[in-house]
């Protein structure tokens, strides 16, 4: 099996570590993993803010990059759904009839990490160790638009050593939203501290969720809070040992 | 037809016609949902769900009517056309044609019903014989109404198999009652307060 | 994408879009702490009813779907659907109007009233009319309008707008209910409670005259029966019943898109609607009429504003399935914290968020479509299965269609939107502008940055650039692999 890791733009730039913990974790498992660099963003950003022309060329991008893959993984649902919902449909609002079967083909391989895992490799148990007491954000597209379901907690539930406490109100939206936090921020801090507020109440040390954007922004903000609770990727706890 | 109406109406067709030049391909409609005719009504069901209504749920034989209402504190009621007089045998009756005065100065009102369904402990009214028009039983403050058990269906599906659209239909589902304070369900808004069933065994 | 030839909104009158965009308005209403403690509290309630009377139903994902395809195929034959409602309304006595705007709308019930010779009229809650402001026209025409619904009373009484579809007060709690009712009704007892069933007594007995002695009556209309010419009007209190039952002269308005084909329809939307609504198994009163009964005039009113411009996008036309349940709103993170009056139209909350824009045009609204983190809690709870948080990605690409066609020069987020696509489509550049975000470091500690970051910092820091980014990492590991 020839598998590609999608880095994802946020990744790629401001958080390095969830993309080397991917790797990490992949090769543990046995699997040797091949990064294209071709590849960039999947226009997720411009598609949600009404930019769906400026989509297209990261589109043909990211299909010409990762074509030729058995499977694809990102640690990010947010830019697997984009890929696999939205790209097929901005394809077709151009009425290209070889990209929308291109977009198909690599949607149909492209896997969230914690799909892959479970799903593609069949593994819960993936010999993690990470000594801390974790709560878990549930991502609003991890939740409902790829409904990756309780996947993420079966994983983490294997992970040795690991104190895992439920969130409260813990499938409402943190109120990152891409461009929202920037064209409503009013509500989007709103979101934020009543969100903050559920994570300070398991008295956990760690906030994991499976969107590096969903944790800057939490991050974000507990960090101004200055509380000391970190956020951390699901790939890096699962990749700890 | 005025001639506004008749150019108004003219525009709008015209704009639908417009608006679907795409020629528009909907889903087929699929019911395979629960249909008239396949689940079993459920009695016990139907009484549930109208305590949870905070309706009063008797059992029994119609000449219990009286001591229902006497209980009540009503001498005298509302009876509609058709409703059957041997189950009114002492109590004084107020009888059609009823002016809105008298019927807001009435203690209650006694009528039949069409249907009934368990699942939404619904009972409704057709102005069909025992029931009158419907100003009847809803401006008197206190209501009973007579079920007969095999009126009871299972489903909405069901209750909609059997009524007659042209009639003029009032669905109640427990006494009045409004959600707009605060999103809490209370009792007792403009329609009956007071809402008596008696199931007929 | 532009609908060349199709119906385009031009509308006239109406409450469909509000004096400040949506972040401004929010801004407001989210400093509110009185209002955001109503608003979670009414709203978690909800839910919690909502979740368990759904979860009875052993074929709701059916009876979604079923609802769903019925709505699709009233709009893809809406004109047959209307001639044939037209038609049974009239063989059964009713007199049919046509509207093709609020302004249209308002002159004929206005006319329809003064021929009655009235002067004050009762009206059912109904947001057709609060679309297009009929109390506003009647009120200009010398007609006054007594809203009977509780929450529209509230409303009234307390000379606001409402907030919510199902619910118009649900910004009120309920000792500010009660305020509002001492200083507004002029017969109520003194010594009233805030209890929410004394409260509901005291517009019980404000109220009762009015419905006895009221010629005229206006109401909305939850369904209409193209088959049979049947109305439905699904409500909770009974004066529902009181106007539809006492007034020798009825109208109702309609939205066009308000059609089901067939009678059986009805068990689908019957089951749909209360579940998802007040979250009760049945509302406590639905009552049905074909054409004039019981010796009454009836009028309806079939309402365009909009609605035609609408149909006309593919994308959009599936918002005009809505049955105005409100279980979006009630869901919606975004509705929780800012509130109904933030979105500017009577219909708030993810559903006016494609529904108002669309209903305008995009630049009567061009905030609205914005206002979602496009969670997805709205499509789920959908009886109806609109996917709002597509339609919403699909109404912001005609936002900034719109803009770019009232403008030359690109506005300072599409030269970034731009830009940004020109670095990323090439790796070599994106490369290189990884490599910039490490001059970015020194960033992290600044409290004072140029918009959009500014809305960022004020509450969340910067995370720290890292040293190199996982591209130069990855080379960096390929080569000492290879060596």
């Amino acid at each position: 099996m020839r598998v590609a890791l999608f880095i994802t733009c946020l990744a790629d730039g401001l958080y390095p570590d969830v993309a080397k913990a991917t790797v990490g974790l992949l090769e543990r498992l046995g699997h040797e993993v091949e990064v294209p660099l071709q590849q960039s963003c999947c226009g997720q950003m411009h598609i949600n803010t009404g930019y769906p022309r400026e989509a297209v060329p990261l589109i043909r991008n990211h299909v010409d990059a990762f074509a030729g893959y058995d499977a694809i993984v990102a640690p990010s649902a947010s830019c697997t759904a984009s890929i696999r919902h939205q790209h097929g449909e901005v394809a077709s609002s151009i009425g290209d009839a070889s990209l929308i079967a291109s977009t198909a083909e690599i949607a149909a391989r492209t896997y969230e990490l914690s799909e892959f895992l479970t799903d593609v490799l069949e593994v819960t148990d993936v010999g993690a160790y990470y000594p801390h007491r974790v709560t878990y954000h549930p991502t609003c597209h991890s939740l409902r638009l790829l409904r990756v379901g309780d996947r993420p907690l079966q994983l983490l539930r294997q992970v040795r050593g690991i104190d895992l406490v439920e969130l409260p109100d813990a499938e409402s939206c943190c109120g990152f939203g891409g461009t929202f936090a920037l064209k409503n921020p009013d509500v989007s801090t709103a979101m934020l501290a009543d969100k903050m507020q559920n994570v300070l109440q398991t008295r956990a040390e760690v906030c994991a969720a499976g969107d590096s954007s969903c944790l800057m922004h939490i991050g974000g903000g507990l960090s101004r809070l200055k509380v000391g609770v970190r956020t951390v990727h699901l790939a890096e706890i699962l990749a700890s040992t | 037809m005025s001639d506004v109406t008749a150019t108004a109406r003219a525009e709008i067709l015209d704009r639908i016609r417009r608006a679907t030049s795409d020629r528009p391909s909907p889903q087929p409609i699929v019911r395979n949902y629960r249909t008239a005719g396949t689940t079993e009504a459920d009695v016990e069901l139907f009484v549930d769900r109208l305590v949870d209504y905070r309706a009063t749920v008797h059992r029994g034989t119609p000449d219990q009517i009286e001591a229902i209402l006497a209980a009540r504190g009503i001498a005298q009621v509302i009876v509609p056309d058709g409703f059957d007089q041997s189950w009114l045998p002492t109590i004084g009756q107020l009888r059609e044609p009823l002016g809105i005065t008298e019927l807001d100065s009435a203690a209650g009102v006694v009528t039949t019903c069409a249907v009934a369904v368990a699942e939404t402990g619904t009972i409704v009214l057709d102005a069909g014989p025992g029931q009158g028009r419907r100003a009847l039983s809803l401006i008197p403050d206190y209501h009973l109404v007579v079920v007969r058990a095999e009126q009871i269906l299972a489903s909405v599906p069901d209750a909609i198999a059997v009524l007659d659209p042209t009639r003029p239909l009032t669905w109640i589902s427990g006494p009045s009652a409004t959600s707009d304070i605060e999103l809490k369900r209370v009792e007792g808004v403009h329609g009956p307060r007071t809402l008596d069933v008696l199931l007929l065994t | 994408m532009t609908f060349l030839g199709m119906p385009a909104a031009s509308l006239t009158g109406g409450n469909l879009d509000g004096e400040q965009p949506f972040p401004e308005a929010a801004r407001l209403s989210v400093g509110n702490a009185q209002l955001r403690r109503n608003l979670g509290a009414a709203t978690h309630t909800i839910r919690g009813k909502r979740a368990a009377v759904v979860s009875e139903l052993p074929d709701w994902q059916e009876l979604r779907a079923a609802g769903a395809a019925i709505k699709d195929d009233v709009l893809a034959n809406l004109e047959r659907y209307l001639l044939q409602l037209e038609q049974q309304v009239t063989a059964r006595g009713g007199t049919v109007h046509w509207a093709r705007d609020a302004q249209e709308a308002n002159r004929i019930v206005t006319d329809l009233v003064k021929a009655t010779g009235a002067s004050e009229v009762v009206k059912v809650k109904s947001m057709a009319t609060q679309e297009i402001g009929l109390n506003e026209a009647l009120e200009q025409a010398g007609i006054e309008a007594f809203e009977t619904d509780l929450a529209e009373l509230i409303v009234q009484l307390g000379h606001d707008k409402p907030s919510h579809i199902l619910v118009p007060a649900i910004h009120r709690n309920r000792s500010e209910i009660r305020e509002i009712f001492l200083r507004e009704m002029p017969d109520v007892d003194p010594a009233l409670t805030d209890v929410p069933a004394a409260l509901a007594e005291a517009a019980r007995g404000h109220l009762r005259r009015k419905f006895l002695t009221a010629e005229v009556a206006i109401s909305g209309a939850n369904f209409a029966v193209a088959e049979t010419g049947t109305l439905a009007v699904v409500e909770s209190e009974g004066n529902g019943r009181m106007c539809l039952t006492l007034p020798k002269t009825l109208i109702t308005v309609m939205g066009i898109e308000k059609l089901v084909p067939t009678w059986r329809d009805l068990e689908v939307f019957l089951q749909l609607l209360p579940r998802s609504s007040t979250g009760e198994r049945m509302n406590p009163y639905t009552s049905m009429w074909t054409g004039a009964v019981e010796g009454q005039q009836f009028h309806l009113v079939l309402l365009d504003n909009g609605r035609t411009a609408t149909l006309a996008d593919p994308q959009g036309r599936s918002a005009l399935r809505c049955i105005r349940c409100s279980a979006c709103l009630n869901v919606c993170p975004v509705y929780e914290r800012a509130g109904g009056h933030a979105y500017g139209s009577v219909y708030p909350g993810p559903i006016g968020a494609v529904l108002s824009p669309q209903l305008t045009g995009v630049d009567r609204n061009p905030s609205l479509p914005y206002a979602s983190t496009l969670c997805g809690a709205c499509y789920d709870v959908c009886p109806v299965a609109i996917d709002i948080p597509s339609m919403l990605v699909h109404l912001r690409a005609r936002v900034v269609d719109d803009k770019r066609e009232q403008h030359r020069l690109p506005s300072p987020e599409q030269a970034a939107m731009a830009a940004a696509s020109w670095t990323m489509r090439d790796s070599r550049r994106w490369t290189r502008a990884l490599r910039a975000v490490r001059l970015s470091k020194p960033l992290r500690g600044w409290r004072l940055l140029p918009p959009p970051l500014s809305s960022w910092i004020s509450s969340r820091d910067l995370p720290a650039a890292p040293a190199q980014s996982f591209r130069d990492w990855w080379t960096e590991r390929e080569k000492s692999r290879d060596e």
